[in-house]
């Protein structure tokens, strides 16, 4: 299991590739990326974060994945700082005997990403700067879980 | 002595990215409630403890926690990862 928190961009092909390289036991890899969606008038997504929790949430979460799904690996790499429309902010990888958990976990991941890492996001606009809000569907998203 | 982090918009509203608070505050709650009695900019920051979280050591809590042998405390808005 991995997990990187960073500023710089990452390569999601050599990244996917090694993952799936270094797993023993899988069947299926499922990967996951989030893109800066580049919508009306975005010209940059600030992303702010907690140094220290953010590594240990995520690293709390993965493991939760893994134990539940009885993954054979899983990478998870997320992005703080200024990013333009269009590049990766962050990727899940999953790997198991079979397609569903690896898919499941996956998903798992990313419910729980999205509102207990704690990362924040600023869109910057010509017009101005808001943060965004957090929604109640992804709360409600942890329900399923 | 706490150590008291905040982020996203609570950072702006009260204008630092952390600070150190001396406290006999028992619980989360009580710290809040001095922290409110300082300043404007601290009253408009906790003005609704509904839209903020908290977290004590780098963990995720309620604002009823105790404080007893807690060193960091954080205090955002509901997460936005992913």
């Amino acid at each position: 299991m991995r997990v990187a928190v960073q500023s710089a961009a990452f390569d999601l092909g050599a990244e996917v590739a090694a993952f799936t390289d270094s797993v023993i036991g899988a069947g299926a890899v499922v990967t996951f990326t989030g893109i800066v969606r580049p919508d009306g008038g975005l010209t940059a997504m600030e992303i702010e974060h907690y140094p220290g929790m953010t590594e240990k949430a995520i690293s709390d979460i993965a493991a939760q994945a893994v134990a539940r799904w009885a993954l054979a690996d899983a990478l998870v790499i997320h992005r703080y700082g200024s990013l333009k429309p269009g590049e990766a902010i962050m990727m899940v990888a999953t790997a198991a005997p079979h397609r569903a958990d690896a898919f499941q976990a996956a998903e798992f991941l990313m419910d729980y990403l999205k509102s207990r890492a704690p990362f924040w996001k600023k869109e910057i606009r010509a017009q101005g700067e808001a943060w965004v809000a957090a929604r109640d569907e992804d709360e409600a998203a942890l329900r399923r879980w | 002595m706490i150590e008291v982090l905040y982020f996203a918009w609570v950072r702006e509203r009260i204008g630092v990215p952390r600070e150190r608070v001396e406290t006999t505050a028992a619980t989360v709650a009580d710290l809040v409630a001095e922290l409110r009695g300082r300043e404007d900019r601290y009253a408009a920051a906790f003005a609704d403890t509904s839209a903020l979280r908290v977290a004590l050591d780098q963990g995720l809590a309620d604002f009823d926690a105790p404080l007893a042998g807690v060193r960091e405390v954080a205090f955002f808005p509901p997460m936005t990862g992913g």
